[in-house]
C-alpha cells in the first residue's frame, strides 16, 4: 500500500466515522460520466437572451432555445427548426415551414404562433431585426407549421438574420413567454432546445444546471456550430462559476471540473504541462481589440487628431500587453474585419502598417490646433483586456504630446460613463477601450461598432456617410463579389474617418480534461457532440 | 437582563434605518449603471435608456427611496435587477455557505489561538513563547488570498487530500460539508488565530502576575488548574471582546476567501452585486450585515456577564 492509498483510506474511515455512515452516496462512475462540469467565461446573472445580450447569456441560451436557422462553421446559415423556406420572385414574401415533431420543454408543440411572437420580440432588440421591422408589412402564422413574413422591400440577408450567432439570437420561445415586453425579463424559461434549464438549481453567481430534454428532435445532419444535429451525449451540464482564474486552473487540474472555457494566457503554460489536460485555441474567429474616441468633443472631433493616434499606435504593443509573447495568439489588423473570413480586407489600412510614425502624428496634432487640453481616457481596471490596452494607450498619447487624464475605474462605471454625451470635463469622456468578438465582425450585419450614424451610432457617435453608404451596399449585395467590393470600400472609409481604432486581432485558449472529447472550435462553447468518460 | 436584551434589539432598528438611508444615498450617487451591464456591450444607447426606464432607475431619488422603504417595511427586500429573483431568496441561498465558513473558522480559531496564547504566556520569554509569537507575526502579515493559494496548492493539487473549490451543503453529510471548508477556514482563520493568540498572551501575562495566582500556586494547585480555571477566566473579557470584533471582521474576510475558493456565499454575492450595480441585492446584504454586527455586539456584551459576575446590566 502506498502513502496516497493509505491517506485516502484514512480519510474514508474518517468520513464514515464523522457522518455515522449517513453521508449521501457518491455518484456512480456512470452518473459522473453523464455530468459535464463546465467553467463559463462569466457568471450567468440573468437568463433572458433578448433582454440581456451578454455573450454568457447567449451561450447558455443556445442550449435551452433553438433557432430557425443556425450559422455553421463555413459561416453559412443552415436550416435548423425550419424544414423549408420559399421566397417570392420579387423578394418581398418569405414563407417558412417548421419541421414536424418540434416540442417545447413543457411538452407543448412548437407552433407558428410561437415563432411569430418570438421573432416580434427579437426584432425589437436586434440590429438586423430592427432593419427587418422597418421594412415589414406583416409577420403572420399561416397554419400551425407555416408562417409568412411579408416585406415592403427585399431583404436578402433574411436567413443570416435568423441564424446569426451574434447577440441577440432569434431564439424561439412559447408565445406566452415571447409576448413579454422586450425591455423586461421573461418570467419562465421554457425552451425549445436540447437541454432544459433547471431553475430550481440555479444559484446566480455560482451554479447553473442544464438537463437533457428527452423529447428534443435533432436534425440528421452532422452538427456544425449552431447548425445540424444537436446530439447531447451527456445528461446533465453543470456550469460552475469560478471567478478566480488560479482557482479555476487548480480545479481543472484537480479534476473537479471538466472544461474551462477561457483560461487566462498566464496560466496556459502550466495547464499544457499537465498530462490530463488538453489546451487549444477556443475560437478561430478570435477577438478584435479596440479603443473608441469621442467624435462629439475636442480633441477627437477633429479627424486629424484621430488619424494622429492611428499613425502612432503600435498594434504589436497592444497585443503583447494582452496575450504576452506567444506570437501564435495575435496578428496585426490593418482594418476592421475578422482575418481569414471571406470579407477580410486591408483596403485603406496603410496608416496602421509598417514603422510607427510619431513625427507624422505630432505634425497632424499641430495642424489640428491641439493645445494640450486633457484627454479623458476611461479605463476599466477589472477587465484584463481593457486594463492592458488602457495602459498602452496612456503611454502612446504621452509620446505624441497629448495631456492624458487617466480615469482608472471598473467596467460598471465605464458602461454608464460612455453613454454620456456631455463634454469630458462635465462627466463625459474622451476615449474608452473594449473588444469585439471576431464572430460579430465577419460582416457589417451585427457590427454596431463600425456604424457611422452619428447620434444613433455606438458610443463615440461617429458620423460617416461613406461608411453608411457601404453598409447599405453590403446589405443589398446579391453575391459574394458584390459583398467583398462593398466591404473593401467600407473598410477604407472607416479608416479614413477613424470610426474607431483597432488595436489588433487576438485569440484565446480553452482547456479541458482528456476524458472529455468532441469539443469544437467556435465563437461559443458548443455542448452537442461532447462526451465524457469516467 | 431580558429587558436589556430587548432594549438592545429595539435599538438596532434606528441603526438599520440610518444604514439603509446611507447605503441608498451612496449607491444613488455612485457611478455605474446596471442598465448598461444588462444591455451588453453591443447595445445601443437607446436600448440602455429603455432598460433604465423599465427598471425605474430614471425616477427621482425620493421616489426610488420611498418605494424601496415601503417594501422594506412590508418585509420585502425587493427583486434583483439581474436575476429577477427575490433578494431574500438569493440571500437565503447564500447564507449557509457563509455561516458555515464563519462557524468553522471561529471554532478553529478559538481552539487553536487560545491554547497558543496561554502557552506563550505560561512560557513567556522561552523558545515556546518566541516560536508562537513569531508564528503570530507571520500569520498576521500574510494576506488571506496568499495563504489560500498556498494551502490549495499543497493540500489540493500536490497531496490531493481536499478540494480546491466549491461548497457541499451539510445535508449531504458532515464530511462532504467539512472537506470543502477546511482550507478556506484555515486561510481565513490564520489572521484571527494570530490576533487572538497575541491578545490571549497579553491578557494572560497580566493576570498571571496577580496575587491570587501566586496564592493558587502557593496552596499547591496544579499548573493546568491555575492556567485554565483561575487565570484564563479572569483574562477572558478582552479575549471575548477581540473574538467579537473578529466575528465582525470575518464577514469582510469571507468576501476574499469565498472568491479564492469559489464558495457561493454572501461575500461573493456582495462582490457580484457591486460590480453589476445590482442595487436591491447590495441594499439587502448591507441591511443583513448591519443587523449581524449589532447582534454580535449584543452577544459579546451578554458573554461578559457569564465570564465576569461583576458585570451586570
Amino acid at each position: 500500500m502506498d502513502r496516497r492509498t493509505l491517506l485516502k483510506g484514512i480519510a474514508g474511515v474518517g468520513s464514515l466515522a464523522a457522518t455515522g455512515g449517513l453521508s449521501m452516496p457518491a455518484l456512480s462512475q456512470g452518473a459522473a460520466a453523464r455530468t459535464l462540469r463546465f467553467v463559463p467565461q462569466a457568471n450567468l446573472a440573468n437568463f433572458d437572451p433578448i433582454w440581456g445580450t451578454q455573450y454568457v447569456v447567449r451561450n447558455a441560451a443556445a442550449l435551452v432555445w433553438d433557432t430557425l436557422y443556425g450559422l455553421d462553421a463555413t459561416l453559412q446559415p443552415q436550416r435548423q427548426m425550419v424544414e423549408s423556406e420559399q421566397v417570392s420572385d420579387d423578394g418581398l414574401v418569405w414563407t417558412f415551414r417548421l419541421r414536424p415533431g418540434l416540442k417545447f420543454h413543457d411538452g407543448e408543440p412548437v407552433l407558428s404562433k410561437d415563432v411569430v411572437a418570438s421573432l416580434t420580440r427579437w426584432s425589437a432588440r436586434d440590429p438586423m431585426g430592427l432593419m427587418l421591422k422597418a421594412v415589414q408589412n406583416e409577420l403572420t402564422a399561416v397554419d400551425d407549421r407555416t408562417f409568412k413574413w411579408a416585406l415592403k422591400s427585399p431583404y436578402p440577408k433574411m436567413l443570416l438574420a435568423l441564424g446569426k450567432n451574434s447577440t441577440p439570437c432569434a431564439f424561439i420561445m412559447p408565445e406566452r413567454v415571447a409576448q413579454t415586453d422586450p425591455f423586461k425579463q421573461i418570467p419562465e424559461y421554457i425552451g425549445s432546445g436540447p437541454m432544459k434549464f433547471a431553475k430550481s438549481e440555479w444559484v446566480p453567481g455560482a451554479k447553473a444546471v442544464f438537463e437533457k430534454f428527452a423529447d428534443y428532435a435533432p436534425r440528421q445532419e452532422k452538427a456544425s456550430w449552431l447548425a445540424g444535429g444537436k446530439q447531447m451525449l451527456v445528461d446533465r451540464i453543470e456550469w460552475v462559476v469560478i471567478p478566480d482564474p488560479a482557482t479555476a486552473a487548480a480545479a481543472l487540474q484537480n479534476g473537479e471540473v471538466d472544461w474551462w472555457e477561457s483560461p487566462i494566457t498566464d496560466l496556459v503554460p502550466s495547464l499544457k504541462k499537465n498530462r490530463n489536460i488538453d489546451v487549444d485555441i477556443a475560437d478561430p474567429l478570435g477577438n478584435i481589440g479596440s479603443f473608441r474616441m469621442n467624435h462629439l468633443h475636442p480633441p477627437f472631433n477633429d479627424v486629424k487628431v484621430r488619424r494622429a493616434v492611428l499613425a502612432a499606435m503600435s498594434q504589436e504593443d497592444y497585443m503583447r500587453a494582452l496575450v504576452g509573447d506567444d506570437t501564435a495568439l495575435w496578428k496585426p489588423l490593418p482594418g476592421f474585419f475578422t482575418p481569414d473570413t471571406p470579407l477580410y480586407t486591408e483596403e485603406g489600412g496603410e496608416i496602421l502598417k509598417g514603422k510607427r510614425d510619431l513625427a507624422m502624428a505630432k505634425k497632424l496634432l499641430a495642424e489640428s490646433g491641439y493645445s494640450g487640453q486633457p484627454v479623458t481616457c476611461v479605463v476599466a481596471q477589472d477587465q484584463p483586456i481593457t486594463k492592458a490596452q488602457g495602459d498602452v494607450t496612456a503611454d502612446l498619447l504621452k509620446q505624441i504630446g497629448m495631456n492624458v487624464d487617466f480615469v482608472a475605474t471598473d467596467w460598471g462605471t465605464v458602461g454608464s460613463r460612455r453613454a454620456q454625451k456631455t463634454p469630458p470635463g462635465q462627466g463625459g469622456w474622451g476615449m474608452f477601450h473594449t473588444w469585439h468578438a471576431g464572430a460579430d465582425c465577419i460582416n457589417p450585419a451585427a457590427y454596431n461598432a463600425i456604424r457611422g450614424t452619428g447620434d444613433k451610432a455606438w458610443f463615440g457617435w461617429p458620423t460617416s456617410e461613406a461608411v453608411e453608404r457601404e453598409v447599405l451596399a453590403w446589405f443589398d449585395a446579391k453575391n459574394l463579389d458584390e459583398e467583398k467590393a462593398a466591404v473593401k470600400r467600407l473598410n477604407k472609409a472607416a479608416i479614413e474617418d477613424v470610426v474607431y481604432a483597432p488595436t489588433g486581432f487576438f485569440l484565446s485558449y480553452t482547456a479541458w480534461r482528456k476524458n472529455v472529447s468532441g469539443i469544437a472550435k467556435g465563437p461559443l462553447p458548443f455542448f452537442w457532440g461532447v462526451s465524457k468518460t469516467a | 437582563m431580558v429587558s436589556y436584551i430587548l432594549r438592545r434589539i429595539l435599538s438596532t432598528l434606528p441603526v438599520m434605518g440610518i444604514v439603509a438611508l446611507f447605503v441608498f444615498s451612496l449607491l444613488y450617487i455612485a457611478p455605474g449603471d446596471p442598465a448598461a451591464v444588462i444591455a451588453g456591450d453591443q447595445a445601443s444607447p437607446a436600448d440602455v435608456e429603455r432598460i433604465r426606464q423599465s427598471l425605474g432607475l430614471d425616477r427621482p431619488f425620493l421616489v426610488q427611496f420611498g418605494t424601496w422603504l415601503w417594501h422594506i417595511l412590508h418585509g420585502d427586500l425587493g427583486t434583483s435587477i439581474f436575476t429577477n429573483l427575490p433578494v431574500s431568496a438569493m440571500i437565503a441561498q447564500r447564507i449557509e455557505p457563509t455561516f458555515s465558513l464563519m462557524a468553522i473558522t471561529l471554532v478553529l480559531t478559538i481552539l487553536v489561538a487560545v491554547p497558543l496564547g496561554v502557552a506563550a504566556a505560561w512560557k513567556a520569554g522561552s523558545w515556546v513563547d518566541r516560536t508562537i509569537m513569531a508564528f503570530a507575526v507571520f500569520a498576521f502579515s500574510l494576506p488571506v488570498f496568499v495563504v489560500g493559494y498556498v494551502l490549495a496548492y499543497v493540500f489540493a493539487l500536490q497531496f490531493e487530500w481536499l478540494p480546491v473549490q466549491g461548497y457541499t451543503p451539510l445535508t449531504a453529510g458532515v464530511w462532504p460539508w467539512l472537506k470543502n471548508l477546511i482550507l478556506p477556514a484555515l486561510a481565513l482563520g490564520s489572521v484571527y488565530i494570530a490576533l487572538i493568540a497575541r491578545i490571549t498572551r497579553a491578557s494572560m501575562l497580566e493576570v498571571l502576575q496577580q496575587d491570587y495566582v501566586r496564592t493558587a500556586r502557593a496552596k499547591g494547585l496544579g499548573q493546568r488548574n491555575i492556567l485554565f480555571v483561575h487565570a484564563l477566566k479572569n483574562a477572558a473579557v478582552p479575549i471575548v471582546t477581540v473574538i467579537g470584533i473578529g466575528i465582525a471582521l470575518l464577514i469582510g474576510g469571507a468576501v476574499v476567501t469565498e472568491s479564492v475558493f469559489a464558495i457561493p456565499g454572501l461575500g461573493r454575492l456582495t462582490i457580484d452585486a457591486i460590480l453589476r450595480r445590482d442595487y436591491p441585492v447590495i441594499q439587502g446584504i448591507v441591511l443583513l450585515f448591519s443587523f449581524l454586527y449589532v447582534l454580535v455586539n449584543l452577544m459579546v456584551d451578554v458573554t461578559y456577564t457569564l465570564v465576569d459576575p461583576r458585570i451586570r446590566y
